[in-house]
């Protein structure tokens, strides 16, 4: 099936959850990432119970500190 | 009030743009910006609101400014190096615009004084430099119902949102809790390119901008980011549904400030 993960097509296969694309995606400091799928929040717990479907989209949002 | 023949022509790029006009050069002139931290992404957000006339910039930052400043906080000079940033930040401004009045804050934003300095402002720009601080400008402008822009850089990377209020989003909408101390690295670990802070609070300073106008969209319910080694800006769209967030939801659960820990960077918290 087909997805878009942070902005980018891809294939992937049928019954990904988001804890296993955060893992292929290669999300760095995952315990701080904030997930969005279709517009929505997935909370971490629910990282494992979220199976995607086709034509989902995913956004990847990450903590950014610096300013000064 | 009527331009003088000197301020028609400083402002006259201005002047000649139909979303902007002697009408919006006006409403910039009558405005009132507040811009937390004089550094990377201060610099340049507050030289370009000084320029552009915003009548009253407020600027706080309780550091001095320090030799590995400049390469990237540009409203800084060799020779302020020891001098309070406020300080020569305020020189800056004023030389480049005497239309400007700089009201300069040298001392931490904490929860016990953020409301008191807030509270004159039309605009916030958040360009401090740790999630403490970030996390209580935040608070204290959806409890005084204030707009402000957010952002962060680290590395060749930066990013932006603007919350205004009751349309949409809030930085903790996105980012609940700050990350423990030392968990997300600061810029002074991970080091910063020094034109980002120049391209992202460039942008800041244009949301204060558009939002003093009134005109454009505004970067409310989306965080923009960009990534300078792949040259690529992304406009993520952020969930609408701000109804169950602990501090704008319906039914908030933190009421009051939080000074979280801070995180050091550059030695100081600011």
């Amino acid at each position: 099936m087909n997805i878009t993960a942070a902005g980018v097509k891809k294939e992937v296969s049928e019954g990904l959850t988001v804890a296993q694309l955060v893992i292929d995606e290669k999300v760095e400091m995952p315990q701080y990432v904030t997930v969005t799928v279709n517009d929505d929040f997935v909370e971490h717990g629910a990282f494992e119970s979220t199976v995607l479907k086709e034509g989902d989209s995913i956004e990847f949002l990450y903590f950014m500190g610096g300013g000064q | 009030m009527a331009f003088s023949n000197e301020q028609i022509e400083r402002y006259s790029r201005h002047i000649i743009l139909k979303e902007v006009g002697v009408k919006g050069q006006k409403k910039l002139l009558n405005a009132k910006v507040l811009i937390i931290g004089a550094g990377g992404l201060g610099a340049p957000a507050a030289m370009y609101l000084a320029a552009a006339g915003i009548g009253t910039i407020g600027i706080a930052d309780a550091d001095e400014v320090d030799l590995s400043n400049l390469q990237r906080q540009i409203i800084h000079q060799t020779k302020d190096v020891g001098k309070p940033k406020v300080q020569s930040a305020k020189e800056t401004m004023e030389a480049m615009n005497p239309d400007v009045k700089v009201i300069t804050y040298h001392e931490f934003i904490t929860s016990e004084n953020i409301m008191g300095i807030i509270k004159d402002y039309d605009f916030i720009i958040d360009g401090t430099d740790n999630f403490p601080a970030k996390f209580l400008i935040n608070d204290a402008c959806v409890m005084a119902k204030k707009p402000f822009s957010h952002a962060g850089i680290i590395r060749f990377q930066g990013q932006l949102m603007t919350y205004v209020p009751g349309q949409g989003p809030c930085y903790r909408c996105v980012f609940k809790e700050p990350p423990p101390k030392d968990a997300v690295p600061t810029c002074k670990q991970a080091g910063v390119i020094g034109a980002m802070g120049g391209v992202i609070g460039s942008l800041q300073a244009m949301e204060a901008v558009k939002y003093i106008l009134g005109v454009g969209d505004l970067l409310t319910g989306y965080l923009l980011t960009y990534d300078a080694l792949k040259m690529q800006f992304r406009k993520v769209k952020l969930p609408a549904d701000t109804h169950g967030c602990a501090v704008c939801g319906d039914h908030p659960t933190i009421t009051k400030l939080i000074d979280y820990e801070q995180t050091e960077c550059d030695g100081v918290g600011l």
